[in-house]
């Protein structure tokens, strides 16, 4: 343990603090007429405050089952879900979720700003409000020029940008991504990525990243979370201690990536193999 | 499970059918109960009369539908396939399209009296136009890359059509008959009973004129059913026939 | 400018010229039944440009507008719940294949003992026709929503009403819209063949007057005006399709090109 996670430690017993996303011994079963498939077995860990976290894991490893628990979009078969403090039983009002499929997150027939806008509208905000917080976060992913276009004439990244935007404007304490940049081209990916740090930085968000990319993970995370093939457990946690702010350019041939890099992979590995 | 909600909306709306008139909800001389109805049907089944008015309905149909089916290909894969001919024929397409076939009506009872041509003019006029829309459809979606490809194999126009266009063309065209099918039972049955000429329409017409509400209602059953049996087979052979096509294999999956 | 022109010359062009044919054609026609095109204009304007038009065309297309306009809202009202609902729509499936089967126009004659001969029972023939497309295509649409756009509506907490309004009924409107168009179809024929039955007013009854009273050119002006007013309505239907669809168009357009 580093002198910085044992004062962490201390802090939070100290405070008493609760951590911001508690998984308690997570269980999900699918049941079927054919078969029976135990997609996560047991899975526990903890989320702070303003972390940033992320979850790789090899195909099939229970990340989108995992994903859809901690949205309350589906009900574990044991074990629970608590965010805020309260258990998940629905979608918390606390959370924004970012889809891999961009394409078909926003609404085709809103344009780009009354995308952003629809949740805040339905959170009854006024109206003066609503359009300050939609235009700071357009601002933020650099979109405020195209708010009045719709999405299909924007680009994949852009599109991608759009739905980051929608989290932003909802001001979740927590935000959950899955998989969002693996269906966006490799330079736009690295700009996305950037864009998250810098989001994390200023906002203070809690984030929870779901990837297949390693390197990814470990550019962005300070903490990465490797789980088993199904059923799924935590494998590795693995603490990168890499120093913020990060950039594309530097961090990515800092050796201690390299050595935290190796050792996630090491683990897929591991995970692959059925461990 | 799934079969016992299907027949349970079937067996609510028998149930009403069958009650509604005999507790006085309905008026019964209007609306007879089911029980009346479905006895009519199985007397009428027997009578000669009946098939002979069913035999010449599914007569009208069949050919209305061939020659609307015949034309329609013709038409459409000389419009599709001619370059500018689209271009050119489009304003008409799309003025005499919404032309009611009833307004011909009128011209084929001139011409043809009410003998069984008449309602066979009036389905081909309308058959026609589905089958030739959803053939321009097909032409209009032949992958650009399998154009492409025949082209830089150098295919015969006859090579392209058939090896191209026509594979691609199926499902519209299918899409299109069953459309017409459905269409052309209807002309059928309003040819019969606005012109006169033999057939269930004629039924429907002739037992409510005489104030036998049950028959009518009778023969309006015999139309749906014939109708559903129609729909029931066009699936069957759509499943059969083009059961490679990607947009029918992936039909279990769309649920 | 220039472009405009041709344009316009190509869509005019094979009407243009099979109108002339016709005409051509038919000048020195003496066949009774296929009178000079001549003639049958000259009707058209004595006819339906003066009085038949306010006495005849305007009640039939009140009479299509309120069978159409109910079917319509009926359709979608009841298609919604339908599709939504699995239980629902396994539950009423055999019902309304069977219903759908049903020609309308076979139920003309019951109408008419239950109804008379007067405008509810035409405006309920147009809906009992009109309304079958629409409500079964309503039930496609919104079987098909995006179980995507379905989840972001869960997690942002759009819910009831709002998820129908910004999610479901726009999504399910190309495809509801289709229905809709074949609905205005089915519904002009239902107008004109319940006018022909019940011959009180209306284009359709005012067609089959003549051609009982042989009066042949008049009766091909009314068929000439039966198909004017069918094509204007698809016209107007066009447009209030490009207003309702036009980001889906745009969509489209998009990925045609792509």
């Amino acid at each position: 343990m580093t002198a910085c996670e044992i004062w962490k430690g201390i802090l939070k017993l100290a405070t008493q603090q609760h951590a911001m996303v508690a998984v308690d011994h997570l269980n999900k079963v699918y049941e079927s007429k054919e078969r029976r498939v135990e997609a996560i077995g047991d899975l526990s860990f903890e989320v702070n405050q303003g972390d940033f976290t992320c979850i790789v894991g090899p195909s099939g490893a229970g990340k989108t089952t995992l994903l859809k628990c901690l949205a309350g979009l589906l009900a574990p078969t044991r074990g629970s879900v608590r965010v805020n403090g309260h258990q998940v039983t629905e979608p918390p009002e606390e959370m924004a979720v970012v889809f891999q499929e961009y394409g078909r997150s926003l609404f085709p027939w809103k344009t780009v700003r009354e995308n952003v806008e629809l949740p805040l509208r339905e959170r009854k905000i006024p109206k003066a409000e609503r359009e300050k917080t939609v235009s700071d976060a357009l601002k933020a992913v650099a979109l405020d020029h195209v708010g009045e276009s719709y999405p299909w004439q924007l680009s994949g990244g852009m599109q991608q940008r759009v739905a980051i935007a929608r989290a932003v404007a909802y001001k979740p304490k927590v935000m959950v991504l899955d998989e969002p940049f693996a269906a966006v081209d490799a330079q736009t990916r690295a700009d996305l990525e950037d864009l998250m740090l810098t989001l994390w930085s200023e906002l203070g968000l809690t984030l929870i990243f779901v990837t297949h990319d390693i390197d990814e993970a470990v550019y962005l995370g300070q903490r990465v979370l490797v789980l088993s093939s199904s059923p799924t457990r935590i494998l590795d946690d693995v603490s990168i201690d890499i120093p913020v702010p990060r950039s594309q350019a530097t961090t990515r041939i800092d050796p201690q990536f390299a050595t935290l890099r190796t050792r996630v992979y090491a683990g897929i590995q591991k995970a692959k193999k059925g461990a | 499970m799934h079969r016992v909600s299907s027949f349970l909306g079937l067996a609510l709306l028998a149930l009403a059918w069958e009650l509604a008139p005999r507790l006085g909800w309905i008026n019964a001389s209007f609306f007879p109960p089911l029980q009346n109805v479905l006895q009519k049907l199985l007397e009428i089944s027997s009578t000669a009369e009946f098939w002979g008015f069913l035999l010449s309905t599914v007569r009208t149909w069949t050919l209305g539908l061939c020659l609307a089916t015949f034309a329609g290909i013709a038409i459409g894969l000389f419009i599709g396939l001619t370059p500018g001919a689209r271009r050119y024929t489009h304003s008409t397409i799309e003025f005499l399209r919404p032309i009611p076939s009833v307004a011909l009506i009128p011209g084929v009872i001139l011409i043809f009296g009410s003998r069984y041509q008449s309602g066979v003019v009036l389905i081909t006029y309308a058959a026609f136009w589905q089958v030739l829309l959803q053939i321009l459809y097909g032409l209009n979606d032949i992958d650009l890359v399998a154009r492409d490809t025949a082209r830089s194999f150098r295919f015969s126009r006859m090579g392209f059509i058939r090896n191209v266009a026509w594979p691609t063309l199926l499902p519209f065209l299918f899409t299109g008959v069953r459309l017409a099918a459905a269409m052309a039972l209807v002309l059928a049955v309003t040819a019969e009973m606005v012109i006169g000429s033999q057939g269930i329409g004629r039924g429907i017409v002739v037992a409510q004129a005489s104030n036998a509400t049950a028959e009518a209602y009778a023969y309006v059953i015999v139309a749906g059913l014939i109708g559903v049996a129609i729909n029931g087979l066009a699936r069957v052979l759509e499943v059969r026939i083009l059961s490679w096509h990607p947009s029918v294999r992936n039909l279990g999956g769309q649920a | 400018m220039f472009n405009a022109l041709r344009k316009l010359f190509v869509e005019l062009a094979l009407p243009a010229l099979l109108f002339a044919l016709l005409y051509i054609m038919s000048a020195n026609s003496t066949n009774f039944y296929f009178p000079a095109l001549s003639a049958v204009l000259k009707q058209f304007n004595l006819l339906w440009l003066g009085p038949r038009f306010a006495a005849d065309v305007i009640p039939s297309l009140e009479r299509l507008m309120a069978g159409y306009l109910l079917a319509c809202i009926a359709g979608i009202a009841i298609g919604i719940p339908i599709g939504l609902y699995k239980p629902l729509r396994r539950a009423l499936e055999p019902v309304l294949e069977f219903f759908r089967a049903i020609p309308p126009v076979a139920m003309i004659p019951l109408l008419i003992v239950n109804m008379g001969f007067g405008n509810s029972m035409k405006i309920t023939v147009i809906v009992a026709g009109a309304i079958w497309p629409i409500l079964l295509n309503t039930v496609e649409g919104v079987k098909a929503a995006d179980h995507v756009l379905n989840e972001t509506c869960q997690t942002y907490g759009i819910r009831g009403f709002a998820r129908l309004r910004h999610f479901i009924v726009p999504s399910a409107s190309p495809q509801i819209i289709v229905g809709m168009r074949l609905g205005l179809s089915i519904g002009i024929v239902l107008m004109v063949i319940s006018e022909m039955f019940a011959a009180l007013d209306g284009l359709g009854s005012a067609i089959i007057y003549f051609q009982r009273s042989y009066e042949i050119p008049q009766m091909w002006s009314g068929v000439m005006m039966l198909g004017l007013f069918g094509f204007s309505l698809s016209v107007l239907f066009r447009w209030f399709e490009r207003w309702a669809l036009h980001w889906y168009d745009g969509m489209r357009d998009l990925e045609r090109h792509s």
